[in-house]
């Protein structure tokens, strides 16, 4: 799917995260995005809701959430745990 | 010669005509259902599969609409190891994030075998933690359980091999059965180590390598990973379309594993609690692409039928209709991925 360029990587996590077929885990990230299956292919529709809700992106990085901070993102718009987000609270004591 | 350009299972292109290539779809459709007992593909299915082999320019993709995932095997070796860049692994997940636009990629080590990971795990997860506080994507640690690697002289227990061909068949299975214990106990170790560093999961690739017992020590594995850390995600991956039986009444949950083709293997790693299952269908080097790719397809379907988890078919060189060869050609590869995911209805790749 492209990945970060779309969102590729959010809807592997929820086939990871609940083991659901790829148009079930299609539609779970859609509804949370709140857009269209089939827009979660298009990196162009895509750039636009990753930088809205700070969910990391391959390029134009300044000011913009980078790694682990974008997976706090991810983890909160999905309503998923996310296992390094967790670790990360927990070495960092938040 | 033939009107349309196509590939062996080995890569070497051939042309072939019309006639020539339907009637190799339906001989590979009806060698997988043989063999899987399983449905044979639809008229109408074996008519786009021709379609697709014979479509026009080198590269083919799927309908908008229809793009799946992809998880990987040693996906961040592929730079460091094998293409021999001088690279840290941890970089080369953020090139496969940003670059390559990867969904996800696993980390594994040159000895991608956990008893070997076992004994460099502190090396090993610091690589992963560095790549997990940069990455955005999911990021798994990789390795197989490879059973072999248990026998002596460098592992510890009698070698099946080598005993089989002596007739010694209770002594070969009960090293077996020793093995699995073995593998378990560094599968699940490995798994904790990585837990704690932050990975997404973990893929035990190349399941049943060893034969059934192999496949075994995958499905205890993910068993006991899951009772551990039941959020850690688990990819379970097969090593080939048939289970082979090197010890032959191994069982999981009442089932022999012997002789399992990927329909059936599906099942036993949903029991484990696997969350991804890697199908697998293996190339003939001696027949034509469109033999092996109606082949593969007709197994994947068959699986994604069965499945209740995401199945994830492999397309490396040899395997689910690429041809088996170094560089594998992309005319073949786009058009395998395009055939397993609309007709065979993979989840990812």
């Amino acid at each position: 799917m492209s990945g970060i360029r779309t969102a590729g990587d959010l809807v592997l996590r929820i086939q990871l995260a609940k083991s659901m077929k790829i148009d079930e885990a299609k539609k779970y990230v859609a509804e949370k995005l709140g857009v269209d299956p089939i827009d979660l292919s298009d990196s162009d529709k895509m750039y636009d809701i990753r930088a809205d809700k700070g969910m990391g992106r391959s390029f134009d990085l300044n000011n913009f959430p980078k790694g682990i901070e974008a997976k706090f993102n991810i983890a909160k718009a999905l309503d998923i745990k996310i296992n390094s987000v967790e670790r990360f609270k927990e070495r960092a004591g938040l | 010669m033939g009107e349309f350009f196509t590939r062996m299972g080995d890569g070497s292109g051939v042309y072939m005509s019309a006639e020539e290539i339907k009637d190799e779809i339906k001989k590979g459709v009806e060698d997988a259902a043989k063999r899987g007992k399983i449905p044979e593909l639809t008229e109408e299915e074996m008519d786009y599969l021709f379609e697709i082999i014979t479509m026009p320019g080198n590269i083919v993709g799927v309908k908008r609409g229809r793009e799946v995932v992809s998880t990987s095997d040693s996906g961040s070796c592929k730079m460091t190891y094998h293409a021999n860049i001088a690279m840290e692994r941890s970089m080369a997940v953020l090139v496969s994030e940003k670059i390559l636009g990867a969904d996800s990629v696993d980390i594994g080590n040159m000895d991608y075998s956990y008893k070997a990971v076992k004994q460099i795990i502190h090396n090993e997860t610091p690589v992963m933690e560095l790549a997990q506080l940069n990455a955005v994507m999911p990021v798994l640690y990789g390795s197989m359980p490879n059973l072999g690697l248990y026998t002596k002289p460098d592992g510890p227990v009698e070698n099946w091999s080598e005993l089989l061909p002596l007739g010694k068949i209770d002594e070969s299975r009960a090293a077996q059965e020793e093995a699995v214990e073995h593998a378990v106990r560094d599968i699940v170790f490995v798994a904790g180590e990585m837990y704690a560093a932050g990975a997404d999961g973990i893929n035990l690739d190349t399941c049943g390598a060893s034969g059934d017992a192999d496949f075994l020590a995958g499905l205890l594995a993910t068993e006991k990973i899951k009772e551990k850390y039941p959020d850690f995600g688990v990819e379970m991956g097969a090593a080939g379309e048939f289970v082979l039986g090197m010890h032959g009444k191994i069982e999981y949950d009442g089932t022999r594993v012997a002789g399992l083709y990927p329909h059936k293997q599906v099942k036993l790693a949903e029991k484990a609690g696997a969350n991804i299952f890697g199908a697998v269908i293996n190339t003939n080097t001696k027949m034509s692409f469109p033999w092996g790719i109606a082949r593969a397809v007709t197994f994947v379907k068959a699986c994604t039928e069965a499945a209740d988890i995401p199945v994830h078919v492999n397309v490396g060189m040899g395997v689910g209709g690429i041809p088996t060869s170094e560089i594998p050609p992309i005319d073949a590869v786009t058009r395998a991925d395009k055939a397993l995911i609309e007709i065979g209805k993979a989840d990812g790749l």
